[in-house]
């Protein structure tokens, strides 16, 4: 079978990871580099803790701690959360609708290679005269004036990896509306990947206003535009609209995706279905609608007024009655079933309180007057720290464990994983639950030091030792991974013994078609059905035949690098010194829509595996 | 249906820009991705409503001083035939006829040409007024709106161009198709833009 032998050795495996347009290694890439930048961020975020540990430290000065939280912010919401939930996605979604690959192969490693470009731009600020330091939110009033170039990074590695996720979220759209297997109705469709249209939908409609934004900031900055600069007729303001129109369905498009996996863990190890399915659909749905209705209320100190806040603050309000629909469907899935708690499961179950405790004071903050005195205190970074930290990062966390075996091929180890699941659990608690009170008494945050006696010390020491606990946690999961990975122990279609949708019903790792005939759905839950009528694989929809794949390019990083050369043309734009910057942009453009040209007038058909490839497959798996 | 088969007339499909998955996905994926357009643009008609008039000091020209509404309007007529010519376009793509299509095509991309270069002599004329990018909130506001479409309808130029001249000699196909199509239906958006510009900067500007 030599057509599709793959080439061995390092270089070869590197050029196969450039080129591939297949969503299975496309997974892979996300999950190592936004595990990266995960890691990379959770440095950040040590170094700011360590700075406040006492009060009156010195550990780094006020202008490096203000980069240290605006990277931090940034790089753990666009750099290290969101690629990871794609990567799942990307992983996962596709066998669950039973697809042999995306809509868009080609669109999926483009979509890739510009999140990892920008973020390679935005972290090479560190090297470059400094990082940005406008916060994650980089309000025009202050980005505008800040000096050197950290936020011309921030604005061009934002606006190439928006790009990017941009793509991700019409290709899963489509993938999921054209390509689900026979009898996959939507209504058919396990949570995860419905969790996952419904993101799609949100990043297609919530993305261009940050592009909108950030081009505006750029053209501000790099340009000599006056958007936001009052002197000229500007208005700041409408920075602050823009980023939240994006900002705040940016925080259902990273939550949605863990309720998502949480829903899977939770109906898996409880060996019983999703309970109120339907009702957990209309939640999600409702969720994403109601997320676009209610970005003011980051902004009830600017002065819009009172009808203005009232509006936004019922809008916000009300998105607690879906999201509380979906707690009680979690508690009643595990009401009654009988309950496995391995590491996934484990998270499932501690994320239930957690993450509610974050959505009571959600609704804390959602009471206009009242926001007027939480207002940029730490009770803002303790609620958000509990909806990402106690929402996303446990959906993720569980769900790279839940699904490692599919995506790897091999097994976790439980031990290790459960020393991570109650070193994170507990850190977590310990770092961010005082921070409620410590902003109760008055601490704001962004600030760099304190002094003492204000009762604030020994809370922000407690704080910081409950972070010390979550680094421990992650550092344990970096050596389980090794261990995992140097062990290398095969494990068979369905590890967790409990599996219920299609991705289960195929070898870990699939092969690279994925189904060898696509699957009939007979059901939620399909593959379970199957199991529970004594049956070992999926009913057939299709004779056995061709598969049409698509073939590898290296086009998507030409596209990118372009854009990346171009950025740097941009950047430097406004220095009087330099004036080759006019030059590098037109050279990375043209890099760019010449890749674009080639792309679109060089036919690529393709290729077919042809039947009779398929039929010894079983064969080969035995020889291998 | 193979990508490459030749058809004749009588079978070549009603539907040719949907016949194959690949054409489908793109069909969908490219109306999808002019939903998310639609929010690009409306985020910067917002943003222009929200700076008109906004100069540093109230000697500078304002909207009411500037349009000249003839010009646009000629504008406005230029764009809107192209649309149509682009339908008719699309409507010999769906009969098989390769050289009408591409003679339909050829006239959406002059006339399209004729816009551009109206616009640019616009654009230079305000210039000269002193309404500059950088004069103003105002003036930003206005060029990064108004250009943002030009730029859309230099893409869209290039883009009829690019495939017009690949598939110059070899016809149509179930693998061209669907190129034709999305691209007719990017046409048909910038077109659709231009209609609220002309009404919301252009007609609005003149009543204040």
């Amino acid at each position: 079978m030599s057509t599709y032998a793959k080439k061995q050795g390092f270089g070869a495996t590197l050029w196969d990871f450039m080129t591939t347009v297949d969503h299975k290694k496309i997974a892979i890439l996300y999950l190592i580099s936004g595990g990266l930048f995960f890691i990379l961020g959770g440095l950040e975020a040590m170094f700011i803790r360590i700075q406040l540990a006492v009060p009156d430290n010195n550990f780094m000065s006020a202008g490096v701690f203000n980069e240290m939280i605006t990277m931090h912010g940034t790089t753990m919401i666009f750099l290290a959360a969101m690629p990871i939930l794609l990567g799942i996605m990307n992983a996962v979604m596709p066998l669950q609708i039973g697809a042999r690959d995306v809509a868009f192969p080609f669109l999926n490693s483009l979509g890739f290679w510009m999140f990892f470009f920008g973020g390679v731009m935005l972290n090479l600020s560190w090297f470059l005269g400094g990082a940005p330091d406008a916060g994650w939110t980089s309000y025009a009033s202050l980005s505008i004036h800040s000096q050197g170039h950290g936020v011309d990074f921030y604005v061009l590695g934002l606006q190439i990896s928006g790009f990017g996720t941009l793509i991700a979220g019409i290709n899963f759209l489509v993938t999921i509306i054209n390509m689900r297997t026979p009898g996959m109705t939507y209504m058919r469709m396990p949570m995860f990947t419905w969790t996952t249209f419904v993101v799609s939908a949100l990043i297609l409609f919530a993305f261009p206003p940050l592009t909108v934004g950030l081009t505006l900031m750029l053209f501000d900055r790099m340009f000599g535009a006056n958007f936001f600069d009052a002197a000229a007729g500007g208005n700041t303001i409408i920075w602050e609209h823009l980023f939240w129109i994006f900002g705040h369905p940016e925080v259902y498009i990273l939550i949605l995706p863990a309720f998502g996996i949480f829903s899977e863990i939770l109906a898996t190890f409880s060996r019983k279905r999703l309970f109120g399915y339907s009702s957990m659909v209309f939640a999600t749905v409702l969720i994403g609608f109601l997320g676009f209705m209610v970005w003011a209320h980051h902004m009830f100190t600017v002065g819009l007024g009172p009808i203005a806040n009232a509006i936004f603050a019922v809008a916000t309000m009300a998105i607690a009655v879906p999201t509380g629909i979906k707690i009680f469907n979690w508690i009643f899935t595990m009401w009654g079933g009988s309950v496995r708690f391995t590491v996934p499961m484990l998270y499932a179950v501690s994320f239930i309180p957690s993450f509610t405790m974050g959505g009571v004071t959600g609704i804390m903050l959602a009471a206009a007057p009242a926001d007027y005195q939480y207002h940029d205190s730490y009770f803002v970074v303790a609620h958000f720290h509990y909806v990402i930290v106690g929402g996303v990062v446990l959906g993720i966390l569980a769900g790279i464990t839940y699904y490692w075996p599919k995506i790897f091929g091999t097994m976790l180890n439980e031990t290790l994983g459960k020393f991570t699941f109650w070193l994170f659990l507990i850190g977590f608690h310990l770092t961010f639950f005082i921070q409620h009170f410590l902003g109760l008494w008055g601490m704001p945050r962004r600030v760099f030091t304190y002094l003492p006696g204000q009762g604030w010390d020994i809370s922000n020491l407690v704080s910081t030792i409950g972070a010390m606990f979550m680094a421990v946690g992650v550092i344990i999961l970096l050596i389980n991974i090794i261990i995992t990975s140097v062990k290398n122990v095969r494990v068979g279609n369905d590890p967790w013994g409990d599996g219920r949708t299609l991705e289960w019903a195929i070898p870990s790792p699939p092969p690279f078609y994925n189904f060898k005939q696509l699957p009939l759905a007979r059901g939620l839950d399909a593959y379970w059905i199957e199991k529970m009528e004594g049956k070992k694989e999926m009913t057939p929809a299709e004779p056995l035949g061709d598969i049409h794949m698509p073939n590898g390019s290296i086009i998507p990083i030409c596209i990118t690098f372009g854009l990346f050369v171009a950025s740097f043309g941009a950047l430097y734009n406004m220095d009087a010194d330099k004036p080759w910057t006019i030059p590098v942009i037109i050279i990375g453009l043209l890099i760019t829509f010449g890749s674009m040209l080639i792309r679109s007038i060089k036919d690529d058909h393709g290729f077919h595996i042809h039947k009779e490839d398929l039929m010894d497959d079983k064969d080969k798996e035995v020889k291998a | 249906m193979h990508v490459e088969e030749k058809f004749t007339d009588a079978t070549w499909p009603a539907a040719p820009e949907t016949a194959t998955l690949e054409g489908k996905n793109k069909y969908l994926g490219f109306w999808l991705f002019l939903g998310g357009e639609t929010v690009l643009f409306a985020s910067l008609f917002a943003t222009y409503l929200a700076l008109k008039d906004k100069v540093p000091d109230s000697g500078m020209l304002l909207a009411k001083d500037l349009y000249e509404i003839p010009l646009t309007f000629a504008m406005t007529m230029i764009l809107l035939t192209s649309s149509l010519t682009s339908v008719y376009a699309m409507y010999h793509m769906k009969n098989n006829s390769f050289q009408k299509m591409q003679t339909w095509l050829l006239i959406t991309v002059v006339l399209g040409f004729s816009f551009l270069a109206l616009e640019v002599y616009e654009f230079n004329h305000y210039v000269h007024l002193g309404h500059t990018f950088t004069s103003s909130a105002y003036g930003s506001a206005f060029y990064t709106l108004v250009g943002f479409h030009g730029a859309h309808v230099t893409f869209g130029l290039m883009w009829f161009l690019s495939l017009m001249l690949r598939n110059a000699k070899r016809g149509l196909s179930l693998y061209n198709a669907p190129k034709f199509f999305v691209a007719s239906l990017y046409w048909h958006f910038i077109d659709v833009v231009w209609v609220f510009i002309f009404t919301v900067v252009y007609l609005m500007g003149m009543v204040g």
